[in-house]
């Protein structure tokens, strides 16, 4: 059975390891390195990495630190920022990335999706949707790192990234975002009720309770999460010992310092 | 032990690299299908779409080689993801299109009969063995591995299959004819289990 994965995720601004709230009050919490290592010894299902001010800076990737870290990293790597041609995503799949998360560009120019699936396979395109509710209760999308309004409607933007080629989804809630309060449900719900592809629940996660909400009430293959593993004790192997106990497939449980 | 990696322009060749180092062997990672005489094993990656890659192989000359290395030379091949996928007859993948020939079987989109079931396959899932190959010697059946992909390869004979994944039914994971291997997933991003695999190949 297909295992539902829990998923790290590193912002990284500048040379550090940051964490906000809201797309906002970065908080630098260490280097990313260091927590590459951490998280590929203890054996987490997938890593996320983004470079948070990459579009805003209007430069490309670092592609020699991309590469340092997946040097150290056996485990799945989705990368994500600055992602705006075909020659960006040629550049981090050749530094070691897996997935790529396109986010912004994908507004600018929907056919960078399109291009990227036939050239380099659905698979490794993750559609990155960050969205906040408006007043009249849509959630809208957000490029720009949560700054700049799209007009886009989530789920509609959700099936046409979809349409387009994308393999996998990542929905992050920007209010929610480091809050602990919750992944918002039915922005996810929205978004996996109008998809085929996988999708992974970001923005709000402040304890394992809230993850297996986003599977079972939400329909989400994946849940990521950053500052429950930064700012608590949570661990992502106890995360997955919750949903286990939950009845939510997953890898690698009970077996610490091993893989079965 | 010398282990070439086949570069044909569209591959992540870092992870495959590194994982083969921590294996304790240094893999060259070559564009050159003329090195492939000197080579020991040989490892096909693969992200991408089959008629991309298959236009690359030919393009770049490794279509004959990689054929004449494996068959003729008997060099352990192992390809991986895209890569095994590669080595069937034919790709549906942006038409159907020819594939290396070295495995008989075709290569198809999976068409899930339950509307819940998602495509692409994204994720860790069980591998469960289906002959005693030694390329999944001391790893326990029903191991998770990570696997990312839309199309899946369907061999036309069943003594090619060494395991199989429990997804749209049951796809066939692993395969192999001789010295010619191919795994569905990433043993490179697979963990402990992933390096047994490549060190059982690098063993073979």
């Amino acid at each position: 059975m297909l295992k539902v994965r829990v998923i790290p995720t590193l912002l990284w601004k500048d040379p550090g390891l940051v964490k906000g709230v809201g797309f906002d009050s970065w908080r630098r919490v260490g280097t990313v390195m260091p927590a590459i290592k951490v998280y590929n010894t203890r054996q987490v299902d997938e890593l996320i990495v983004l470079d948070i001010s990459a579009t805003s800076e209007c430069r490309v990737p670092d592609y020699e630190s991309i590469e340092e870290f997946s040097a150290e990293c056996f485990i799945p790597l989705t990368v994500g920022g600055g992602v705006r041609s075909l020659e960006v995503i040629r550049g981090l799949l050749r530094a070691g990335a897996d997935k790529v998360a396109i986010n912004t560009a994908a507004y600018e120019c929907p056919g960078l999706i399109r291009e990227a699936a036939e050239k380099f396979g659905s698979q490794c395109v993750v559609a990155s949707i960050d969205a906040r509710r408006n007043s009249n209760g849509d959630h809208e999308c957000f490029s720009m790192c949560g700054s700049k309004a799209t007009g886009k409607e989530a789920g509609a933007w959700a099936r046409e990234v979809e349409r387009l080629g994308a393999g996998e989804i990542l929905v992050t809630s920007v209010e929610r975002d480091g809050t602990m309060q919750g992944y918002d449900l039915d922005l996810l719900k929205r978004v996996t009720d109008g998809v085929r592809i996988p999708v992974i629940a970001s923005g709000g996660a402040g304890n394992y309770q809230h993850m297996v909400e986003a599977v079972t009430l939400a329909g989400c293959s994946a849940v990521a999460a950053a500052s429950i593993f930064h700012f608590t004790h949570q661990t992502p192997m106890e995360a997955k010992e919750y949903l286990s106990s939950r009845g939510v497939p997953v890898r690698n449980v009970n077996v610490h310092g091993g893989s079965r | 032990m010398s282990v070439l990696i086949v570069d044909y322009n569209l591959s992540n060749l870092g992870s495959i690299r590194r994982s083969i180092e921590e294996c304790g062997v240094s893999p060259v990672v070559s564009n050159d299908p003329g090195k492939l005489k000197t080579a020991s094993r040989i490892v096909l990656p693969g992200v991408g779409s089959f008629t991309d890659g298959m236009a690359n192989l030919r393009e770049m000359g490794w279509a004959p080689a990689l054929r004449e290395a494996a068959m003729e030379d008997r060099i352990p091949l192992l390809g991986i993801c895209l890569g095994m996928q590669l080595l069937a007859e034919k790709g549906e993948e942006g038409g159907t299109v020819g594939g290396l020939k070295l495995i008989p079987g075709e290569v198809r989109r999976f068409a899930p009969e339950d509307s819940s079931t998602r495509i692409p396959h994204v994720g860790w899932n069980e591998v469960w063995k289906a002959s005693g190959n030694h390329l999944f010697e001391g790893i326990p059946d029903g191991s998770d591995f990570y696997f990312v992909h839309s199309y899946h390869f369907i061999p036309r004979r069943k003594e090619h299959i060494l395991a199989t994944t429990p997804y749209c039914g049951n796809f066939v994971s692993a395969i192999g004819v001789g010295n010619i291997f191919g795994v569905q997933f990433h043993p490179e991003k697979s963990g402990r289990p992933g390096f047994q695999i490549l060190k059982n190949f690098l063993k073979a």
